[in-house]
């Protein structure tokens, strides 16, 4: 990137010592975990059966809760952002109840999804009354706490995005006399593209590393609901190698993920 | 309580001595004739415990507090294997009580424990039911029924080993829908009407009032759990740990009977 080269574009020199500590601070622990992982062990530990089952349900699970957060995410973020016309305090409640799961520790989280949709929610009852349905404890319960805590990071992601979309460009749209929808799907969207993209990614990543919401509200059953991080905690009481070494994997993977999502559809995007 | 923070120890430590003497009639409400605290006693300690005796120890902090005025006794609750882990890594602790001698060796093979740890009570699994047992258990063989909603502690924390062992012990193939990270969250799931039974301690039955209720079962009697405290080896204050150690085994009976436990 040519910006590099640019110095009016380089950071005053103060900034440097603050940056050091923040590198130091995020970069540090992991690199403790690494140094301290037993790698001689890796194998065994990750072919002892508990490790690659809550490897494949946290794969599996983040994916779809991202997928969910897109779908619920885009037209929800659209709604906020439009939502100019709405008198001021409604549009900072609004906005609040949206970020609520960011700052909610994700336990409570899951105690307020257990009250919602538990056997004896307000909505769960009358479906384990009616159909006999019951949400907790299935894997379906592990993706629905995922999407709650990684569905602020997409609708916040992408209302930023359109915020800098530039206005004229739909007025233009709709004086060539295209409707609303059209609007939204042939100049709103891809526009945002980027935006929903970054989301996305944020949204697996905060679902792959959900334990709180998914502890409480899912349980812990190897194979349906037992993800990695669930794993890991477990571990750490009897075998603290182990659960160093799920959270090496769960890091690994992490990175992996973000990197190779990062290539394929973020590139030349957020620097 | 509005005990001041550390900043006063000295001042604290003054008071004590000066009310040495006039201390009979505040100490009156405990029982015991001879409060001569030593004056040695003062200062703070952080005792690390496991999460069912966050009932009895608090009650028993207070009763130590006052009839060793200038001293205050924190607390730590939580799963005892975590908390063993934290002490192994060095977290400033001076008292541990765990819920299994199994979790205390981890903490003694790392040299941590200043004295051989002493066991001050014992404890019993129970099955826990919602109110009005809407899942119609009855007892540890329903444990095995695949339709009825069932969690238990993970193995790797003392409830779940204690609940392998009676299955193993009832010849029952248990059939549970999680494996709880700790007996709070066992606790939690039955509590709110999510699990249709799990296996808790006694204790925690007790704790829990009229929101669960609590089904005993034969096996349970060759499943007990120990609960043994130490002073660590780490203390600031190895006096007053000690002196914590020594009230809970001398005097806790009665509190830690109340609430469940079985005497050691």
């Amino acid at each position: 990137m040519s910006r590099r080269a640019d110095p009016a574009a380089r950071a005053p020199r103060a900034l440097l010592l603050p940056a050091a500590l923040g590198v130091l601070l995020l970069i540090g622990p992991l690199v403790a975990l690494l140094i301290r992982a037993p790698w001689g062990d890796l194998p065994s530990i990750l072919a002892g059966g508990t490790v690659l089952p809550a490897l494949g349900l946290s794969l599996g699970t983040a994916a779809i809760s991202a997928g969910l957060c897109v779908v619920l995410g885009v037209p929800l973020a659209v709604v906020l952002a439009g939502a100019d016309g709405w008198p001021a305090p409604a549009r900072r409640l609004a906005r609040a109840l949206v970020t609520t799961p960011l700052v909610l520790p994700p336990v409570v989280g899951g105690i307020a999804l257990l009250l919602l949709l538990g056997r004896v929610g307000l909505i769960g009852e009358p479906l384990y009354r009616g159909f006999g349905v019951t949400i907790p404890f299935t894997t379906a319960a592990v993706v629905i706490a995922q999407t709650f805590v990684g569905l602020p990071f997409l609708v916040l992601g992408v209302e930023g995005a359109l915020r800098g979309v530039d206005a004229r460009q739909q007025a233009a749209a709709a004086v060539l006399g295209a409707g609303a929808w059209t609007r939204f799907a042939r100049v709103t969207l891809p526009l945002a593209a980027p935006g929903v993209a970054a989301g996305a990614v944020l949204a697996f990543a905060r679902a792959l590393g959900e334990f709180g919401a998914t502890i409480t509200f899912a349980g812990s059953l190897p194979a349906a609901t037992q993800t990695l991080p669930v794993a890991a905690y477990l571990a750490l009481n009897s075998d603290p190698a182990a659960a160093i070494a799920i959270s090496v994997v769960l890091v690994l993977v992490s990175l992996g993920v973000l990197v190779a999502l990062r290539d394929r559809w973020l590139r030349g995007i957020a620097g | 309580m509005s005990r001041r923070p550390s900043l006063v120890p000295v001042a604290a430590a003054t008071l004590v001595l000066l009310a040495g003497c006039a201390q009979g009639g505040s100490g009156a409400a405990s029982s015991s004739p001879t409060p001569s605290a030593s004056p040695s006693l003062s200062g703070s300690i952080t005792v690390d415990a496991a999460a069912s005796l966050n009932e009895v120890f608090p009650e028993l902090a207070t009763e130590f507090q006052q009839r060793h005025p200038g001293t205050r006794v924190v607390f730590s609750f939580g799963g005892s294997s975590t908390l063993a882990a934290q002490i192994v890594s060095g977290a400033p602790v001076d008292v541990f009580a765990a819920a299994s001698t199994k979790t205390m060796r981890t903490v003694q093979d790392a040299q941590r424990t200043a004295a051989d740890p002493v066991v001050i009570a014992r404890n019993r699994l129970e099955i826990a039911v919602p109110k009005g047992d809407p899942g119609k258990v009855t007892g540890l063989a329903d444990f095995a029924d695949a339709a009825k909603t069932i969690v238990v502690c993970d193995e790797t924390v003392p409830c779940g080993a204690a609940a392998q062992q009676v299955f193993s012990l009832g010849k029952i193939a248990a059939k549970p829908d999680s494996y709880e990270p700790d007996v709070t969250a066992v606790l939690t799931k039955v509590r709110t009407g999510e699990a249709d039974a799990g296996l808790v301690y006694v204790t925690d039955v007790v704790a829990a009032g009229d929101q669960v209720q609590g089904i005993p079962f034969a096996e349970s009697d060759r499943a007990i759990t120990d609960y043994p405290i130490a002073a660590l080896t780490d203390s600031k204050n190895a006096s007053l740990a000690q002196a914590w150690v020594d009230f809970v085994v001398a005097e806790g009976g009665p509190d830690l009977e109340a609430a469940g436990f079985l005497a050691p």
